[in-house]
Protein backbone atom coordinates (compact mmCIF):
# COMPACT_ATOMS: atom_id res chain seq x y z
CA UNK A 1 0.00 0.00 0.00
CA UNK A 2 1.21 3.49 -1.00
CA UNK A 3 2.49 5.65 2.20
CA UNK A 4 -0.32 8.24 2.48
CA UNK A 5 0.31 12.17 3.07
CA UNK A 6 -0.84 14.29 6.06
CA UNK A 7 -3.62 15.26 4.33
CA UNK A 8 -5.01 12.13 3.66
CA UNK A 9 -3.89 10.73 6.89
CA UNK A 10 -6.20 14.13 8.75
CA UNK A 11 -9.11 13.22 6.19
CA UNK A 12 -9.30 9.87 7.47
CA UNK A 13 -10.57 11.00 10.69
CA UNK A 14 -14.66 11.40 10.22
CA UNK A 15 -15.19 14.50 11.70
CA UNK A 16 -12.20 16.18 9.53
CA UNK A 17 -13.20 14.78 6.37
CA UNK A 18 -16.89 16.05 7.35
CA UNK A 19 -15.99 19.59 8.02
CA UNK A 20 -14.47 19.97 4.70
CA UNK A 21 -16.94 18.36 3.02
CA UNK A 22 -19.74 20.91 4.34
CA UNK A 23 -17.12 24.09 4.64
CA UNK A 24 -18.27 25.29 0.88
CA UNK A 25 -21.90 25.00 1.74
CA UNK A 26 -21.81 26.34 4.96
CA UNK A 27 -20.18 29.05 4.13
CA UNK A 28 -22.06 30.40 1.11
CA UNK A 29 -25.47 30.12 3.24
CA UNK A 30 -23.83 32.32 5.74
CA UNK A 31 -22.76 34.77 3.59
CA UNK A 32 -26.16 35.08 1.81
CA UNK A 33 -28.92 33.62 3.71
CA UNK A 34 -27.41 34.09 7.67
CA UNK A 35 -26.12 37.78 7.04
CA UNK A 36 -28.28 38.80 4.96
CA UNK A 37 -31.06 37.92 7.46
CA UNK A 38 -29.58 39.66 10.38
CA UNK A 39 -28.70 42.49 7.83
CA UNK A 40 -32.56 42.63 6.95
CA UNK A 41 -33.57 42.68 10.71
CA UNK A 42 -31.35 45.34 11.76
CA UNK A 43 -32.28 47.18 8.33
CA UNK A 44 -36.52 47.34 9.46
CA UNK A 45 -35.54 48.64 12.82
CA UNK A 46 -33.43 51.41 11.44
CA UNK A 47 -34.63 54.30 9.04
CA UNK A 48 -32.27 53.42 5.90
CA UNK A 49 -33.07 54.87 2.30
CA UNK A 50 -31.44 54.17 -0.78
CA UNK A 51 -27.35 55.54 -0.31
CA UNK A 52 -28.62 56.86 3.33
CA UNK A 53 -27.40 54.24 6.30
CA UNK A 54 -30.31 55.55 8.81
CA UNK A 55 -29.64 54.59 12.55
CA UNK A 56 -31.79 52.67 14.87
CA UNK A 57 -35.64 53.55 15.36
CA UNK A 58 -36.82 50.54 16.76
CA UNK A 59 -40.30 49.06 15.78
CA UNK A 60 -41.01 52.57 13.99
CA UNK A 61 -41.60 50.94 10.55
CA UNK A 62 -43.69 47.86 12.00
CA UNK A 63 -45.67 50.58 13.38
CA UNK A 64 -46.26 52.12 10.49
CA UNK A 65 -46.82 49.14 8.03
CA UNK A 66 -49.71 48.00 10.34
CA UNK A 67 -51.50 50.86 10.30
CA UNK A 68 -50.89 51.19 6.23
CA UNK A 69 -54.00 50.07 4.79
CA UNK A 70 -52.52 48.91 1.40
CA UNK A 71 -49.89 46.48 3.47
CA UNK A 72 -53.09 45.07 5.68
CA UNK A 73 -54.39 44.55 2.09
CA UNK A 74 -51.70 42.65 1.28
CA UNK A 75 -51.39 40.68 4.18
CA UNK A 76 -54.94 39.56 3.85
CA UNK A 77 -54.38 38.92 0.07
CA UNK A 78 -51.92 36.48 0.82
CA UNK A 79 -53.78 34.62 2.98
CA UNK A 80 -56.73 34.31 0.66
CA UNK A 81 -54.64 33.87 -2.08
CA UNK A 82 -52.43 30.76 -0.04
CA UNK A 83 -55.65 29.06 1.17
CA UNK A 84 -57.54 29.47 -2.12
CA UNK A 85 -55.27 28.26 -4.45
CA UNK A 86 -54.14 25.38 -2.23
CA UNK A 87 -57.00 23.73 -2.11
CA UNK A 88 -57.48 24.34 -5.37
CA UNK A 89 -54.67 22.75 -6.60
CA UNK A 90 -54.90 19.58 -3.95
CA UNK A 91 -58.18 18.66 -5.30
CA UNK A 92 -57.27 19.11 -9.09
CA UNK A 93 -53.71 17.54 -8.81
CA UNK A 94 -54.96 14.38 -6.52
CA UNK A 95 -57.68 14.06 -9.37
CA UNK A 96 -55.16 14.34 -12.48
CA UNK A 97 -53.03 11.97 -10.29
CA UNK A 98 -55.45 9.70 -10.21
CA UNK A 99 -56.11 9.64 -13.34
CA UNK A 100 -52.45 9.46 -14.25
CA UNK A 101 -51.93 6.19 -12.50
CA UNK A 102 -54.29 4.12 -14.66
CA UNK A 103 -52.77 2.17 -17.65
CA UNK A 104 -53.46 3.63 -20.94
CA UNK A 105 -51.86 4.18 -24.28
CA UNK A 106 -49.29 7.10 -24.15
CA UNK A 107 -49.82 7.44 -20.57
CA UNK A 108 -45.73 8.46 -20.46
CA UNK A 109 -46.16 11.46 -23.20
CA UNK A 110 -49.28 12.59 -21.12
CA UNK A 111 -47.14 12.64 -17.83
CA UNK A 112 -44.10 14.55 -19.69
CA UNK A 113 -46.53 17.58 -21.65
CA UNK A 114 -48.64 17.55 -18.60
CA UNK A 115 -45.26 19.03 -16.57
CA UNK A 116 -44.90 21.66 -18.78
CA UNK A 117 -46.72 24.27 -16.92
CA UNK A 118 -44.74 23.76 -14.29
CA UNK A 119 -40.82 23.60 -15.37
CA UNK A 120 -41.66 26.81 -18.44
CA UNK A 121 -40.12 29.87 -16.96
CA UNK A 122 -43.24 31.27 -14.79
CA UNK A 123 -42.36 34.45 -15.92
CA UNK A 124 -42.48 33.50 -19.57
CA UNK A 125 -45.52 31.59 -19.16
CA UNK A 126 -47.55 34.10 -16.91
CA UNK A 127 -47.39 36.96 -19.89
CA UNK A 128 -48.93 34.77 -22.42
CA UNK A 129 -51.79 34.57 -19.51
CA UNK A 130 -51.36 38.52 -19.27
CA UNK A 131 -52.23 38.38 -23.23
CA UNK A 132 -55.28 36.00 -22.96
CA UNK A 133 -56.64 38.07 -20.06
CA UNK A 134 -56.38 41.37 -22.56
CA UNK A 135 -59.53 43.41 -21.90
CA UNK A 136 -59.55 44.23 -25.61
CA UNK A 137 -58.22 40.94 -27.10
CA UNK A 138 -58.84 38.62 -24.57
CA UNK A 139 -59.22 34.65 -26.21
CA UNK A 140 -61.72 34.05 -23.42
CA UNK A 141 -64.05 36.98 -23.83
CA UNK A 142 -64.02 35.42 -26.95
CA UNK A 143 -65.17 32.10 -26.25
CA UNK A 144 -67.86 33.44 -23.53
CA UNK A 145 -69.06 35.63 -26.20
CA UNK A 146 -69.50 32.56 -28.66
CA UNK A 147 -70.42 30.54 -26.51
CA UNK A 148 -73.43 33.17 -25.46
CA UNK A 149 -72.56 33.61 -21.79
CA UNK A 150 -71.48 37.25 -21.79
CA UNK A 151 -72.43 40.22 -24.02
CA UNK A 152 -70.01 43.22 -22.69
CA UNK A 153 -66.44 42.39 -22.16
CA UNK A 154 -64.87 40.69 -19.05
CA UNK A 155 -61.74 42.93 -17.67
CA UNK A 156 -60.12 39.97 -16.42
CA UNK A 157 -57.03 41.86 -14.52
CA UNK A 158 -58.50 45.42 -14.68
CA UNK A 159 -61.64 45.26 -12.51
CA UNK A 160 -60.19 44.73 -8.51
CA UNK A 161 -62.67 42.44 -7.69
CA UNK A 162 -62.43 39.90 -10.44
CA UNK A 163 -58.28 40.34 -10.69
CA UNK A 164 -57.29 38.62 -7.78
CA UNK A 165 -59.38 35.22 -8.90
CA UNK A 166 -57.70 35.46 -12.38
CA UNK A 167 -54.25 35.45 -10.84
CA UNK A 168 -55.57 32.19 -8.70
CA UNK A 169 -56.31 31.04 -11.87
CA UNK A 170 -52.84 31.15 -13.18
CA UNK A 171 -51.12 29.85 -10.35
CA UNK A 172 -53.36 26.98 -9.70
CA UNK A 173 -52.72 26.12 -13.28
CA UNK A 174 -48.67 26.22 -12.39
CA UNK A 175 -49.76 24.50 -9.49
CA UNK A 176 -51.32 21.82 -10.46
CA UNK A 177 -48.96 19.46 -12.26
CA UNK A 178 -46.46 19.65 -9.66
CA UNK A 179 -49.03 17.98 -7.17
CA UNK A 180 -50.58 15.67 -9.78
CA UNK A 181 -46.81 14.60 -10.65
CA UNK A 182 -45.54 14.56 -7.02
CA UNK A 183 -48.84 12.72 -5.86
CA UNK A 184 -48.61 10.01 -8.44
CA UNK A 185 -45.12 9.27 -7.48
CA UNK A 186 -46.79 8.91 -3.80
CA UNK A 187 -50.08 6.84 -5.35
CA UNK A 188 -47.01 4.14 -7.62
CA UNK A 189 -45.57 3.19 -3.97
CA UNK A 190 -48.75 2.43 -2.69
CA UNK A 191 -48.83 -1.68 -3.25
CA UNK A 192 -52.12 -2.63 -5.51
CA UNK A 193 -52.52 -6.11 -3.46
CA UNK A 194 -53.84 -3.89 -0.47
CA UNK A 195 -56.80 -2.10 -3.28
CA UNK A 196 -57.50 -5.63 -4.23
CA UNK A 197 -57.88 -7.27 -0.80
CA UNK A 198 -60.18 -4.09 0.26
CA UNK A 199 -62.04 -5.21 -2.97
CA UNK A 200 -62.43 -8.90 -2.05
CA UNK A 201 -63.37 -7.75 1.58
CA UNK A 202 -66.51 -5.52 -0.51
CA UNK A 203 -65.09 -2.22 -0.32
CA UNK A 204 -66.50 -0.17 -3.03
CA UNK A 205 -64.59 2.33 -5.14
CA UNK A 206 -64.70 5.49 -2.66
CA UNK A 207 -64.09 3.21 0.46
CA UNK A 208 -61.16 2.18 -0.68
CA UNK A 209 -59.71 5.25 -1.69
CA UNK A 210 -60.94 6.70 1.78
CA UNK A 211 -59.44 4.05 3.83
CA UNK A 212 -56.85 2.33 1.93
CA UNK A 213 -55.14 5.08 -0.77
CA UNK A 214 -55.59 8.35 1.56
CA UNK A 215 -54.22 7.18 4.46
CA UNK A 216 -51.02 5.60 2.50
CA UNK A 217 -50.60 8.87 0.74
CA UNK A 218 -51.12 11.33 3.39
CA UNK A 219 -47.19 11.90 4.44
CA UNK A 220 -46.47 12.40 0.64
CA UNK A 221 -49.28 15.00 0.27
CA UNK A 222 -48.56 16.74 3.38
CA UNK A 223 -44.72 17.27 2.48
CA UNK A 224 -45.81 18.20 -1.03
CA UNK A 225 -48.66 21.20 0.46
CA UNK A 226 -46.56 22.57 2.96
CA UNK A 227 -43.41 23.17 0.36
CA UNK A 228 -46.28 24.30 -2.32
CA UNK A 229 -47.89 26.71 0.57
CA UNK A 230 -44.38 28.48 1.34
CA UNK A 231 -43.36 29.12 -2.47
CA UNK A 232 -47.32 30.49 -2.82
CA UNK A 233 -47.53 32.45 0.26
CA UNK A 234 -44.10 33.88 -0.77
CA UNK A 235 -45.21 34.47 -4.39
CA UNK A 236 -44.06 37.41 -6.19
CA UNK A 237 -43.84 36.56 -10.24
CA UNK A 238 -47.62 36.11 -10.94
CA UNK A 239 -48.58 39.47 -9.02
CA UNK A 240 -45.34 41.21 -10.86
CA UNK A 241 -46.54 39.90 -14.41
CA UNK A 242 -49.97 40.58 -14.47
CA UNK A 243 -51.05 43.47 -12.52
CA UNK A 244 -47.89 44.82 -11.02
CA UNK A 245 -50.43 45.28 -7.38
CA UNK A 246 -53.06 47.42 -9.49
CA UNK A 247 -55.61 48.33 -9.92
CA UNK A 248 -55.55 50.50 -7.08
CA UNK A 249 -53.40 48.40 -5.25
CA UNK A 250 -55.87 45.89 -4.88
CA UNK A 251 -53.79 42.63 -5.50
CA UNK A 252 -50.74 43.16 -4.04
CA UNK A 253 -49.07 40.53 -1.53
CA UNK A 254 -46.05 40.79 0.70
CA UNK A 255 -43.38 40.42 -1.75
CA UNK A 256 -44.99 42.77 -4.56
CA UNK A 257 -45.70 45.43 -1.89
CA UNK A 258 -42.13 44.81 -0.36
CA UNK A 259 -40.59 45.26 -3.69
CA UNK A 260 -42.85 48.10 -4.57
CA UNK A 261 -41.92 50.03 -1.45
CA UNK A 262 -38.17 49.02 -0.82
CA UNK A 263 -36.96 49.21 -4.57
CA UNK A 264 -39.65 50.79 -6.54
CA UNK A 265 -39.92 54.13 -4.29
CA UNK A 266 -36.09 53.43 -2.19
CA UNK A 267 -37.82 52.90 1.22
CA UNK A 268 -35.02 50.12 2.17
CA UNK A 269 -35.91 49.90 5.81
CA UNK A 270 -39.96 49.70 5.61
CA UNK A 271 -39.42 47.27 2.53
CA UNK A 272 -37.56 45.07 4.48
CA UNK A 273 -40.17 44.93 7.36
CA UNK A 274 -42.78 44.16 5.17
CA UNK A 275 -40.53 41.26 3.32
CA UNK A 276 -40.39 40.24 7.18
CA UNK A 277 -43.55 40.42 8.51
CA UNK A 278 -44.07 37.25 6.63
CA UNK A 279 -41.39 34.99 8.79
CA UNK A 280 -43.89 34.40 11.64
CA UNK A 281 -46.07 32.61 9.34
CA UNK A 282 -43.26 30.83 7.20
CA UNK A 283 -41.35 29.98 10.69
CA UNK A 284 -44.84 28.61 11.87
CA UNK A 285 -45.02 26.00 8.60
CA UNK A 286 -41.23 25.24 8.62
CA UNK A 287 -41.66 23.81 12.15
CA UNK A 288 -44.88 22.23 11.67
CA UNK A 289 -42.86 20.73 8.79
CA UNK A 290 -39.83 19.47 10.69
CA UNK A 291 -42.22 18.19 13.49
CA UNK A 292 -44.40 16.10 10.87
CA UNK A 293 -41.58 14.90 9.12
CA UNK A 294 -39.56 13.51 12.46
CA UNK A 295 -43.02 11.86 13.11
CA UNK A 296 -43.02 10.24 10.55
CA UNK A 297 -39.98 8.84 10.63
CA UNK A 298 -40.30 7.55 13.78
CA UNK A 299 -43.12 5.73 13.34
CA UNK B 1 -67.57 -6.27 -19.76
CA UNK B 2 -71.01 -4.74 -18.14
CA UNK B 3 -73.07 -2.97 -20.47
CA UNK B 4 -72.50 0.50 -20.42
CA UNK B 5 -68.86 0.07 -19.74
CA UNK B 6 -67.42 2.00 -22.49
CA UNK B 7 -68.99 5.17 -22.17
CA UNK B 8 -68.53 5.34 -18.49
CA UNK B 9 -64.51 5.07 -19.27
CA UNK B 10 -65.30 8.13 -21.68
CA UNK B 11 -67.25 10.19 -18.86
CA UNK B 12 -65.05 9.46 -15.97
CA UNK B 13 -61.40 8.87 -17.38
CA UNK B 14 -61.00 10.33 -20.89
CA UNK B 15 -63.37 13.71 -20.65
CA UNK B 16 -61.37 14.73 -17.61
CA UNK B 17 -57.94 14.16 -18.28
CA UNK B 18 -59.05 15.57 -22.03
CA UNK B 19 -59.91 18.63 -19.77
CA UNK B 20 -56.91 18.48 -17.69
CA UNK B 21 -54.21 18.09 -20.97
CA UNK B 22 -56.61 20.95 -23.28
CA UNK B 23 -56.46 23.58 -19.97
CA UNK B 24 -52.74 23.00 -18.96
CA UNK B 25 -51.52 23.36 -22.79
CA UNK B 26 -53.83 25.53 -24.11
CA UNK B 27 -51.53 28.79 -22.96
CA UNK B 28 -48.49 27.26 -24.86
CA UNK B 29 -50.44 26.92 -27.89
CA UNK B 30 -51.59 30.62 -27.75
CA UNK B 31 -48.16 31.48 -27.49
CA UNK B 32 -46.99 29.70 -30.46
CA UNK B 33 -50.00 31.36 -32.59
CA UNK B 34 -49.54 34.85 -31.34
CA UNK B 35 -46.11 34.48 -32.30
CA UNK B 36 -46.70 33.59 -35.95
CA UNK B 37 -49.67 36.00 -36.35
CA UNK B 38 -49.00 39.49 -38.69
CA UNK B 39 -49.69 41.94 -36.41
CA UNK B 40 -52.87 43.04 -38.35
CA UNK B 41 -54.59 39.82 -37.25
CA UNK B 42 -53.15 40.00 -33.38
CA UNK B 43 -54.58 43.62 -32.90
CA UNK B 44 -58.12 42.60 -33.38
CA UNK B 45 -60.71 42.85 -30.88
CA UNK B 46 -62.33 40.04 -28.97
CA UNK B 47 -65.92 41.12 -30.49
CA UNK B 48 -64.60 41.56 -34.08
CA UNK B 49 -66.67 39.92 -36.94
CA UNK B 50 -62.91 38.59 -38.33
CA UNK B 51 -61.16 37.57 -34.91
CA UNK B 52 -59.89 34.03 -35.74
CA UNK B 53 -58.16 32.37 -32.36
CA UNK B 54 -57.03 29.42 -33.75
CA UNK B 55 -55.43 29.58 -36.36
CA UNK B 56 -53.81 32.60 -38.87
CA UNK B 57 -54.16 32.18 -42.42
CA UNK B 58 -50.88 34.47 -43.11
CA UNK B 59 -48.51 33.24 -40.87
CA UNK B 60 -45.37 35.50 -40.40
CA UNK B 61 -41.59 35.05 -38.78
CA UNK B 62 -41.97 39.33 -38.06
CA UNK B 63 -41.76 38.90 -34.72
CA UNK B 64 -39.12 36.30 -34.24
CA UNK B 65 -36.97 38.73 -36.75
CA UNK B 66 -37.72 41.73 -34.51
CA UNK B 67 -36.86 39.66 -31.52
CA UNK B 68 -33.61 38.60 -32.91
CA UNK B 69 -32.51 41.76 -34.66
CA UNK B 70 -33.70 44.63 -32.82
CA UNK B 71 -33.22 43.32 -29.31
CA UNK B 72 -31.04 42.37 -26.66
CA UNK B 73 -32.58 38.96 -26.70
CA UNK B 74 -29.22 36.88 -27.99
CA UNK B 75 -27.32 38.65 -25.19
CA UNK B 76 -29.86 37.78 -22.85
CA UNK B 77 -30.09 34.46 -23.88
CA UNK B 78 -26.34 34.01 -23.33
CA UNK B 79 -26.12 35.41 -19.61
CA UNK B 80 -29.05 33.34 -18.75
CA UNK B 81 -27.24 29.99 -19.65
CA UNK B 82 -23.97 31.43 -18.82
CA UNK B 83 -25.28 32.00 -14.88
CA UNK B 84 -27.58 28.97 -15.07
CA UNK B 85 -24.60 26.66 -15.68
CA UNK B 86 -21.67 28.06 -13.27
CA UNK B 87 -24.46 28.68 -10.57
CA UNK B 88 -25.27 25.00 -11.24
CA UNK B 89 -21.78 23.29 -11.26
CA UNK B 90 -21.38 25.64 -7.66
CA UNK B 91 -24.42 23.97 -6.03
CA UNK B 92 -23.74 20.33 -7.63
CA UNK B 93 -20.40 20.53 -6.27
CA UNK B 94 -21.32 22.17 -2.73
CA UNK B 95 -24.37 19.83 -2.83
CA UNK B 96 -23.01 16.81 -3.43
CA UNK B 97 -19.82 16.86 -1.09
CA UNK B 98 -22.22 17.89 1.60
CA UNK B 99 -25.16 15.50 0.78
CA UNK B 100 -22.30 12.70 1.21
CA UNK B 101 -20.64 14.57 4.38
CA UNK B 102 -24.50 14.59 5.79
CA UNK B 103 -25.71 10.86 4.82
CA UNK B 104 -22.36 8.87 5.55
CA UNK B 105 -20.50 10.67 8.11
CA UNK B 106 -20.70 10.52 12.07
CA UNK B 107 -19.51 14.21 13.72
CA UNK B 108 -20.86 16.32 16.48
CA UNK B 109 -23.50 18.45 14.69
CA UNK B 110 -24.66 16.54 12.34
CA UNK B 111 -28.24 16.87 13.11
CA UNK B 112 -28.29 20.37 13.60
CA UNK B 113 -26.67 20.68 10.34
CA UNK B 114 -28.90 18.85 8.09
CA UNK B 115 -31.77 20.34 10.05
CA UNK B 116 -30.28 24.11 9.23
CA UNK B 117 -29.75 23.17 5.59
CA UNK B 118 -33.55 21.64 5.52
CA UNK B 119 -34.81 24.85 6.80
CA UNK B 120 -32.56 27.02 4.77
CA UNK B 121 -34.01 25.35 1.61
CA UNK B 122 -37.04 26.83 2.37
CA UNK B 123 -36.84 30.11 2.63
CA UNK B 124 -38.31 31.53 -0.14
CA UNK B 125 -36.17 34.13 -2.59
CA UNK B 126 -38.47 37.32 -1.63
CA UNK B 127 -37.56 37.09 2.24
CA UNK B 128 -34.30 38.11 1.92
CA UNK B 129 -34.12 40.14 -1.11
CA UNK B 130 -33.39 43.64 0.15
CA UNK B 131 -31.03 43.45 2.31
CA UNK B 132 -29.31 40.52 -0.14
CA UNK B 133 -29.84 43.98 -2.60
CA UNK B 134 -27.62 45.86 0.05
CA UNK B 135 -25.42 43.37 0.51
CA UNK B 136 -24.49 42.81 -3.38
CA UNK B 137 -23.85 46.91 -3.17
CA UNK B 138 -21.12 46.39 -0.84
CA UNK B 139 -19.21 43.62 -2.62
CA UNK B 140 -19.44 45.66 -5.35
CA UNK B 141 -20.49 43.11 -7.60
CA UNK B 142 -24.37 44.55 -8.42
CA UNK B 143 -25.36 44.76 -12.47
CA UNK B 144 -22.76 41.70 -12.51
CA UNK B 145 -23.58 38.24 -13.40
CA UNK B 146 -21.79 37.25 -9.96
CA UNK B 147 -24.26 38.97 -8.34
CA UNK B 148 -26.51 35.92 -9.29
CA UNK B 149 -23.94 33.10 -9.62
CA UNK B 150 -23.01 33.60 -6.05
CA UNK B 151 -26.89 34.01 -4.82
CA UNK B 152 -28.32 31.66 -6.87
CA UNK B 153 -26.45 28.60 -4.49
CA UNK B 154 -28.57 29.61 -1.49
CA UNK B 155 -31.55 28.21 -2.91
CA UNK B 156 -29.85 25.38 -5.06
CA UNK B 157 -27.51 23.66 -2.75
CA UNK B 158 -29.57 23.19 0.22
CA UNK B 159 -31.96 21.32 -3.00
CA UNK B 160 -28.98 19.65 -4.02
CA UNK B 161 -27.77 18.62 -0.91
CA UNK B 162 -31.07 17.58 0.45
CA UNK B 163 -31.44 15.38 -2.84
CA UNK B 164 -28.01 13.51 -2.62
CA UNK B 165 -28.34 12.41 0.99
CA UNK B 166 -31.31 10.27 -0.26
CA UNK B 167 -29.38 9.04 -2.80
CA UNK B 168 -26.47 8.02 -0.47
CA UNK B 169 -28.71 6.48 1.93
CA UNK B 170 -29.28 4.16 -0.52
CA UNK B 171 -26.32 2.84 -1.77
CA UNK B 172 -24.91 -0.11 0.66
CA UNK B 173 -21.84 0.98 3.20
CA UNK B 174 -20.54 -2.52 2.36
CA UNK B 175 -19.43 -1.04 -0.89
CA UNK B 176 -16.94 1.34 0.58
CA UNK B 177 -15.81 -1.21 3.19
CA UNK B 178 -15.08 -2.95 0.61
CA UNK B 179 -12.71 -0.26 -1.10
CA UNK B 180 -11.58 0.33 2.75
CA UNK B 181 -9.83 -3.04 3.14
CA UNK B 182 -8.42 -3.12 -0.01
CA UNK B 183 -6.49 -0.05 0.77
CA UNK B 184 -8.70 3.00 -0.36
CA UNK B 185 -8.53 6.22 1.68
CA UNK B 186 -11.60 7.59 3.32
CA UNK B 187 -11.87 10.19 0.75
CA UNK B 188 -10.91 7.89 -2.56
CA UNK B 189 -13.67 5.37 -0.99
CA UNK B 190 -16.24 8.02 -1.39
CA UNK B 191 -15.28 9.67 -4.70
CA UNK B 192 -13.97 6.60 -6.69
CA UNK B 193 -16.93 3.95 -5.35
CA UNK B 194 -19.49 6.05 -4.11
CA UNK B 195 -20.15 8.71 -6.81
CA UNK B 196 -20.06 6.95 -9.83
CA UNK B 197 -23.12 5.44 -8.46
CA UNK B 198 -24.63 8.27 -7.26
CA UNK B 199 -24.23 9.58 -10.99
CA UNK B 200 -28.22 9.46 -11.72
CA UNK B 201 -28.79 11.22 -8.69
CA UNK B 202 -25.95 13.99 -9.64
CA UNK B 203 -27.50 14.20 -13.06
CA UNK B 204 -30.93 14.52 -11.44
CA UNK B 205 -29.81 17.98 -9.25
CA UNK B 206 -28.13 19.18 -12.48
CA UNK B 207 -31.17 19.05 -14.27
CA UNK B 208 -33.38 20.21 -11.59
CA UNK B 209 -31.11 22.85 -10.25
CA UNK B 210 -30.29 24.63 -14.14
CA UNK B 211 -34.16 24.85 -14.48
CA UNK B 212 -34.16 26.85 -11.30
CA UNK B 213 -31.70 29.22 -12.20
CA UNK B 214 -33.45 29.47 -15.63
CA UNK B 215 -36.57 30.31 -14.11
CA UNK B 216 -35.33 32.56 -11.29
CA UNK B 217 -36.76 35.96 -11.20
CA UNK B 218 -36.69 38.58 -8.38
CA UNK B 219 -33.09 38.83 -7.72
CA UNK B 220 -32.24 38.75 -11.36
CA UNK B 221 -35.23 41.91 -11.73
CA UNK B 222 -33.50 43.38 -8.18
CA UNK B 223 -29.50 42.71 -8.78
CA UNK B 224 -29.10 43.64 -12.73
CA UNK B 225 -30.14 46.76 -13.78
CA UNK B 226 -28.68 47.27 -17.23
CA UNK B 227 -30.06 46.16 -20.44
CA UNK B 228 -27.48 44.02 -22.06
CA UNK B 229 -26.55 42.41 -18.20
CA UNK B 230 -29.90 41.06 -17.86
CA UNK B 231 -31.28 37.15 -18.08
CA UNK B 232 -34.22 36.52 -20.23
CA UNK B 233 -37.40 36.47 -18.14
CA UNK B 234 -36.26 39.62 -17.13
CA UNK B 235 -35.24 41.14 -20.34
CA UNK B 236 -38.53 39.76 -21.77
CA UNK B 237 -40.84 41.44 -19.68
CA UNK B 238 -38.42 44.77 -18.51
CA UNK B 239 -37.42 45.58 -22.33
CA UNK B 240 -40.35 44.38 -24.40
CA UNK B 241 -42.53 46.67 -22.62
CA UNK B 242 -41.93 50.08 -23.15
CA UNK B 243 -44.37 52.35 -20.43
CA UNK B 244 -48.01 51.14 -21.46
CA UNK B 245 -47.12 49.75 -24.78
CA UNK B 246 -46.83 45.63 -25.12
CA UNK B 247 -45.16 44.08 -28.29
CA UNK B 248 -47.25 40.96 -27.84
CA UNK B 249 -45.84 39.19 -31.39
CA UNK B 250 -42.26 39.34 -29.81
CA UNK B 251 -43.31 39.09 -26.38
CA UNK B 252 -44.76 35.55 -26.86
CA UNK B 253 -42.08 35.16 -29.62
CA UNK B 254 -39.60 35.90 -26.42
CA UNK B 255 -41.49 33.86 -24.63
CA UNK B 256 -41.36 30.48 -26.36
CA UNK B 257 -37.81 31.06 -27.75
CA UNK B 258 -36.67 31.93 -23.98
CA UNK B 259 -38.17 28.48 -23.04
CA UNK B 260 -36.80 26.35 -25.49
CA UNK B 261 -32.97 25.58 -23.63
CA UNK B 262 -35.49 24.45 -20.39
CA UNK B 263 -37.51 22.34 -22.54
CA UNK B 264 -34.65 20.80 -24.50
CA UNK B 265 -33.37 19.85 -21.25
CA UNK B 266 -36.43 18.64 -19.96
CA UNK B 267 -37.37 16.50 -22.58
CA UNK B 268 -34.19 14.48 -22.66
CA UNK B 269 -34.11 13.97 -19.18
CA UNK B 270 -37.62 13.61 -18.39
CA UNK B 271 -37.10 11.04 -15.51
CA UNK B 272 -34.40 12.28 -14.46
CA UNK B 273 -36.10 15.59 -13.61
CA UNK B 274 -39.03 13.94 -12.53
CA UNK B 275 -36.97 11.57 -10.11
CA UNK B 276 -35.84 15.19 -9.06
CA UNK B 277 -38.78 16.58 -8.36
CA UNK B 278 -40.35 14.28 -6.98
CA UNK B 279 -36.94 13.81 -4.71
CA UNK B 280 -37.12 17.00 -3.78
CA UNK B 281 -40.02 16.53 -1.26
CA UNK B 282 -39.77 13.51 -0.13
CA UNK B 283 -36.52 14.04 0.91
Amino acid sequence: MATRGPISRALEREDTLAFWLLAPTLLILTLFIAYPFVRGVWLSLSNSTVGEPGHFIGLANFYKIFSDSIFRTAAYNTFVYTAITTVFKLALGLWLALLLNRHFRGKSWVRAFILLPFIIPTVLSTLAWKWMFDPTFSVFNWLFWKLHIINSRINWLGDPELAMGSIMMVNVWRGVPFYAISLLAGLQTINPDLHEAAAIDGANRFQRFWYVTWPLLLPVTMVVVLFSVIQTFADFQLVYVLTGGGPANATHLFATYAYQIGIGTGLLSEGAAISLAMFPALLLVVVFQLWYIRKVENR
Amino acid sequence: MIEGARWRKWLWFYLPLGAFILALLFPFYWMVVTTVRPDGELYRPWNHPLYSPFWTSNPTFEHVKDLLQETLFNTWMLNTMFIALVATLISLFCGVIAGYALARLTFRWAGVLGTAIFVTYLVPQTLLFIPLAEIIRDYRIGDTPWALILTYPTFLIPFCTWLMMGYFKAIPRELEECARIDGAARWQAMVYIIFPIAVPGILSAGIFAFTLSWNEFIYALVFLSSPEQKTVPVGVTSELIRGDVFFWGSLMAGALIGSIPVAIVYSFFVEHYVAGMTGSVKG
